[in-house]
């Protein structure tokens, strides 16, 4: 069970991560009838304003907010409650992240920051909007610590034991943010702020981006890895099989530390200013991170395995028909992981020198992230809520209410299938990412990508369905469904009696080499940025 | 650390193929010429105009059917926007923006490079087809941003 005041705490965070999903999600549909040419906005909002808004609620703040509120449910039922000093501190944060939100939407919605959710110099916004991305990164330093401490307070409490595998990959997770934030608190408090309150008058254009996408790239993986954490401990208790391997389990979540920071290069590969051999060395680090994806795909499908034959079932894939299919706790999970066959392979794609000069900038990336984060990510994030939200109100998600998540998810799978197979096979042809429209004067080019924009209008209008849908299920979990106990499900791994490999709890040994990764591949190029700067650019606003 | 045999050889198989990769994507770049564009000659976007070559923007003639196309990126157009060359021409773009971030498409091809304020970006393409090319920018650059394209026509 989860203590009382944690649950509040939890609660807390994951309501008002659904609320940003709820609004993101209904301007995501927005944009699409605005592109397939259905709609024009009203109230004299204009197409990026409301692209802005989408991406913020949802790549920032509805990720954030849930990864937290799920992270210390599942400290507190791993490593017993918060002391009041570390809830406390969380309690700041989740403040300081509310109010950067509030201020940061407000912006937008004043039509002061319409510079998209990356924020690229020299388009300049008005300094609250960085103050505010400023307040909720601040705060997740303040959740950060109350997960870490809480941590290490077990480990004091323990000594010599193997910590509790949830506990680890949560640490894991937000080592890999507070390294990975470094980069854009840097542009924001040193490049930024000063540059649009007028303190300096130039900003130096390459180096903003590369600090940039230093943060971007770990950012995905600080969306992915709560999902792995709920594929890797939850599911293999769903499916009432065990975790395949803990000490695997662990070393995979270290590399994806190593891998995912030292690569930012690889989103800025067509760009000048940056020479091509330190561009490669990053691809390679990029492809290195293949290694702990196969080695989460191998533990899942043992895993499942496993537990199908553990239950009875014979022959080479006769265990696949053992497995849980109308469990929405597991059905979620698994569309997710088959997300990111699709989703890994196109990874794989971008980060190719060659290949993505094909995609570039074209709505193939678009349609690349909505089935990492919007599908592989968000779906296992579903399945998550189904249990966790009864978990925490002491209700139970009864069969119906699960033959209904069932169908919110496969609504889900077919408008996300739909409108991100549209913005793939269009961007393959050069149809841009992040444009009004891409009609551009009945050019012959252009003519050919109307009927995919009308395709992902309509997958997003199902999405747009299903999470309406979603946000109804979830009011009744939490205040109508009958009472009783539904389980948090944590599993028990193969190896659980082994002694793990101390190293794998020796941190400093892998920040130690994660920062010399980052210093092999970052120093000598930045410090040419900064040392011999292109001509700087004073601010602009289009808009 | 106990790793099952099945797992050391799915691990080997995607070492191998990860290096095959590489080293598919290292030749590339390096050997055949195919890296992605990565020009760093600085040029000051405030004073575009007045500094080679975007003092004359336009196609110019360096060689049988081969051309270098100077262009000027701005919100929310590309100068020049018309241009026509013959088949098989073989063009060298140098592009440069003169205020925001911009991107250089040209739908269709391997045409795309970012123009980042403060430099000059550079990539070569041989037209072997005929037909009516578009340019357009993949970069946000303010409202207009979707408006902002050329026409590249290879007759």
């Amino acid at each position: 069970m989860v203590n009382e005041n944690d649950v509040k705490l939890s609660l807390y965070h994951i309501y008002a991560a659904f609320v940003a999903l709820f609004i993101g999600g209904s301007l995501g549909l927005l944009q699409t009838l605005v592109r397939s040419e259905s709609i024009t906005l009203p109230f004299k909002l204009n197409y990026y304003q409301i692209l802005t808004a989408h991406g913020v609620l949802l790549a920032l703040v509805f990720t954030t907010l849930f990864i937290f509120g799920f992270m210390y449910a599942g400290i507190s039922r791993t490593t017993g409650e918060f002391t009041s000093h570390r809830r406390k501190a969380a309690w700041i944060g989740y403040f300081l992240m509310t109010i950067g939100t509030v201020l940061g939407v407000v912006m937008i919605l004043m039509n002061k920051a319409t510079v998209l959710y990356t924020f690229y110099a020299p388009l300049q916004a008005s300094p609250l909007f960085y103050i505010a991305l400023a307040l909720l990164i601040v705060g997740t330093y303040f959740a950060s610590y109350a997960v870490i401490a809480q941590y290490n307070g077990w480990r004091k409490a323990n000594p010599g034991q193997k910590t509790p595998l949830f506990a680890f990959m949560a640490v894991a997770t937000i080592v890999l943010w507070l390294i990975a934030t470094l980069g854009v608190v840097a542009a924001v408090l040193f490049q930024f702020i000063p540059w649009s309150l007028g303190w300096s008058e130039e900003i130096n254009v390459t180096l903003s981006r590369t600090l940039f996408w230093y943060f971007g790239h770990p950012l995905v993986y600080f969306w992915l890895l709560p999902a792995y954490m709920a594929w890797y401990v939850v599911v293999p208790k769903v499916i009432g099989g065990k975790i395949f391997s803990d000490s695997l389990a662990r070393l995979a979540f270290l590399l994806f530390i190593l891998f995912s920071i030292p690569v930012g290069f690889h989103h800025q590969l067509t760009e000048p200013g940056i020479s091509e051999a330190w561009k490669f060395l990053q691809v390679i680090l990029t492809f290195a991170v293949i290694l702990p994806s196969l080695m989460t795909a191998f533990s899942m499908f043992a895993s499942f395995e496993l537990a199908g034959r553990e239950k009875g079932y014979k022959g080479v894939f006769g265990w696949f028909k053992g497995l849980p299919w109308s469990d929405v706790r597991f059905l979620s999970a698994f569309i997710g992981m088959a997300f990111f066959i699709p989703a890994g392979a196109g990874g794989i794609i971008n980060a190719s020198h060659q290949m993505n000069q094909v995609i570039h900038n074209t709505i193939w990336v678009t349609g690349h992230f909505h089935i990492t984060i919007g599908a592989t990510v968000i779906l296992t994030f579903f399945g998550i809520a189904y249990w966790l939200i009864p978990h925490l109100k002491g209700r139970v998600l009864t069969k119906r209410m699960n033959s209904l998540a069932n169908f919110q998810i496969v609504l889900w799978t077919i408008g996300m299938f739909i409108m991100s197979a549209a913005m793939h096979f269009s961007g393959l042809s050069g149809n841009p990412r992040r444009t009004q429209n891409s009609d551009y004067n009945g050019h012959e080019v252009a003519s050919q990508w109307g009927s995919y924009e009308t395709a992902m209008a309509v997958g997003g209008t199902l999405l747009l369905f299903s999470i309406f849908m979603f946000i109804i299920l979830i009011i009744r979990l939490a205040k109508t469904e009958p009472l009783g106990q539904e389980e948090f499900p944590i599993g028990v791994a193969l190896d659980e009696n082994t002694k793990s490999p101390k190293l794998l709890e020796n941190w400093k040994l892998w920040i130690g080499i994660a920062i010399a990764l980052i210093l092999i591949a970052y120093t000598i190029p930045v410090f040419d940025i900064i040392q011999n700067p292109a001509p700087g650019s004073p601010g602009y606003k289009f808009w | 650390m106990h790793v099952h045999k099945l797992e050391k050889v799915w691990l080997a198989i995607g070492f191998i193929t990860l290096v095959a990769f590489l080293t598919t994507v290292g030749i590339q770049a390096f050997a055949s010429g195919h890296g992605a564009p990565s020009d760093l000659t600085k040029v000051d976007p405030q004073n575009l105009e007045e500094t080679e070559p975007f003092d004359d923007p336009g196609l110019h003639e360096i060689g049988e059917n081969e051309y270098e196309l100077v262009m000027i990126l701005q919100s929310y157009g590309f100068t020049p926007n018309e241009i026509t060359i013959p088949e098989g021409a073989t063009v060298h773009f140098k592009v440069a923006s003169k205020d925001v971030v911009h991107g250089f498409e040209i739908a269709g091809t391997t045409v795309n490079m970012m123009a980042t304020p403060g430099y000059v970006n550079s990539t070569s393409y041989t037209f072997d087809e005929t037909g009516e090319y578009l340019i357009l920018c993949n970069e946000y650059c303010g409202t207009g941003h979707h408006l902002m394209s050329a026409q590249l026509e290879v007759e």
